[in-house]
């Protein structure tokens, strides 16, 4: 469903241009759940912002369902159907949970329940979150779930995650792995996830290792995680503490 | 009233018909319609332009509209509004302004409007200001406030202009005695040419005493706005103020909070912040398959709800 062909990104650095994406080719088959991981700096987040829009290749092309969306806009590519949960989610003045939700479900007429429904998903005790507003005084892991509600809310056929673990308490951590698991077991679409955490990889169907801007590694769970277990690309849960 | 005085009052009050309880409705200079209660009276001032409305001891749960509307081009008007809350009120009084201007002569209306909040009385003011038509006159308002507030009383205040005014100098004083508290909620917008000016000035006097005045605007096109408040401490008490901008296109805007404390127990904070819309804002609501123009119309109507 999804296609990267040698996509490569730059970014002047100073005087030099630094090459964050180098010739990536990637290929996404329909109702897969693909993690994707590597070491810091390796480029993941930037592919996921490649793919959402928020970035353009410099060189390559993204192919969704076998149409070129390349040059489409990050609206356009959400209507498309992908949709994308940030790694830092984004506080707002003003607009509640359920106005979120409401914008992310397309849907103007949403009931308080519907809404209510998707909080329930990632753990959330609905009613008491759906008229607080997006701001600071929601806690990080309370914001990262809000977030993946507005993923599920959309309802798309490709759902993006960026490092959903980052940011958040163990306990949350451990809450945020149920509801993936939960996803993973419902799937409609493909789902992508960066992330270095064992217990997110532990559920991939495949696992996609990003070094220095390329596919380093690619291939089925069984396969691929033996190799990099206790590596910087797949951590346990004991190293989040650590930091 | 005509059609036109109508939807500006729909704008300004809310309203579609008359309103129930105690009302003045002033059109074009000349009252349009007039309804005391048994607890709340309205009666004309003799010496200038205006009216008294005095509301009982004890009245609870009981509101009052006094909205004006100016249809006519070239109308400027002063108006001396004053209220007598007595002791254990709990009200609800709605005002507001509308200007419809279709000619080339500036109209104007200025609202003097003072309150007298007696003790433990509860008020909530809401004062709205609207302006429309497409002449060249300009839409002018200049509200002055003042609060008298004796001991134990809570005042509300919400100050809305979202559309139309060409300019408006807002200056809102207040008195504050022992345990009185003063809540304003000012939401601004403007756009084109406009020019807004808000000053407040809070005097905490008495121990106790204490206020939260917080600002929400957005300043778009080449629009100017200042934004000045002054808590004074002179008491045990404590004060905060909160000016929040999103500055857009090629406007300018002016925030000069200021705090003075005259007692080393008046706890006084102020807070500012002026910025563009974030741009990660702007991504998130686009990922959810929002165009540009309407994230941004989401983030603004949120900031000013």
């Amino acid at each position: 469903m999804l296609e990267l062909q040698d996509i490569s990104f730059k970014v002047e650095d100073g005087s030099a241009e630094k090459e964050i994406i180098q010739d990536l080719s990637l290929h996404v088959d329909e109702g897969k759940f693909i993690v994707v991981t590597g070491p810091n700096g390796g480029g993941k987040s930037t592919l996921a912002k490649l793919i959402a829009g928020i970035e353009k290749p410099t060189n390559g092309r993204i192919l969704f369902d076998g149409k070129d969306i390349t040059d489409l806009s990050i609206t356009d590519r959400a209507k498309a159907g992908i949709s994308f949960a940030m790694q830092q989610p984004v506080k707002f003045k003003g607009i509640k949970v359920f106005d979120l939700l409401k914008l992310a479900s397309g849907v103007k007429n949403l009931s308080i329940n519907d809404a209510c429904s998707y909080l329930s998903e990632v753990g959330l005790c609905a009613r008491d979150y759906i008229n607080r507003e997006v701001n600071a005084s929601l806690s990080g892991g309370e914001l990262k779930r809000i977030e993946i509600a507005t993923v599920l809310a959309r309802g798309t056929r490709l759902s993006i995650f960026d490092e959903p673990e980052a940011g958040i308490d163990l306990w949350s951590f451990q809450n945020l792995i149920k509801v993936f698991e939960h996803m993973r077991d419902n799937i409609k679409g493909s789902i992508i996830i960066i992330s270095h955490q064992e217990r997110i990889l532990n559920i991939a169907d495949e696992i996609v290792v990003i070094a220095n801007g390329q596919v380093s590694k690619q291939g089925k769970k069984e396969d691929i995680l033996p190799e990099i277990i206790g590596t910087s690309s797949a951590l346990g849960t004991c190293d989040m503490l650590q930091g | 009233m005509d059609e036109i005085q109508k939807r500006i009052l729909l704008e300004v009050a809310d309203l579609h018909e008359v309103p129930e309880g105690a009302y003045n409705i002033r059109a074009n200079g000349a009252s349009a319609g007039r309804n005391s209660t048994a607890n709340i009276e309205i009666t004309s001032k003799t010496d200038v332009s205006g009216i008294d409305i005095r509301i009982k001891p004890g009245t609870k749960h009981e509101s009052v509209h006094i909205p004006v509307v100016l249809s006519e081009s070239g109308l400027k008007e002063v108006v001396y509004n004053d209220f007598y809350i007595g002791d254990d009120c709990d009200v609800v009084i709605v005002a507001g302004c509308g200007i419809h201007n279709c000619g080339n002569q500036d109209s104007q209306h200025d609202g003097i409007h003072r309150f007298y909040v007696g003790k433990n009385s509860k008020v909530k003011y809401v004062e709205k200001h609207y302006g429309e038509g497409d002449g060249n006159g300009k839409r002018i308002l200049n509200p002055g406030t003042e609060v008298y507030m004796e001991e134990d009383s809570f005042m509300e205040m919400e100050m809305v202009q979202i559309k139309g005014v060409d300019s408006t100098v807002r200056t809102s004083k207040a008195e504050l005695k022992a345990g009185a508290r003063l809540n304003v909620h000012e939401r601004l917008m403007t756009h084109g040419e406009q020019y807004a000016e808000s000053i407040y000035t809070v005097d905490l006097k008495g121990d106790g005493a204490a206020t939260d005045i917080v600002s929400r605007a957005v300043a778009r096109d080449k629009s100017y706005q200042k934004f000045d408040s002054r808590i004074i401490g002179d008491a045990v008490c404590s004060g905060h103020s909160e000016c929040d901008a999103i500055i857009m296109d090629e406007a300018r805007v002016l925030a000069v909070p200021q705090l003075d404390a005259a007692n080393v127990d008046a706890a006084l904070i102020h807070e500012a912040a002026i910025g563009k819309i974030a741009g990660d804002q702007l991504i998130k609501l686009m990922t959810l398959g929002l165009t540009e123009e309407e994230a941004e119309e989401q983030i603004i109507n949120g900031f000013l709800k």
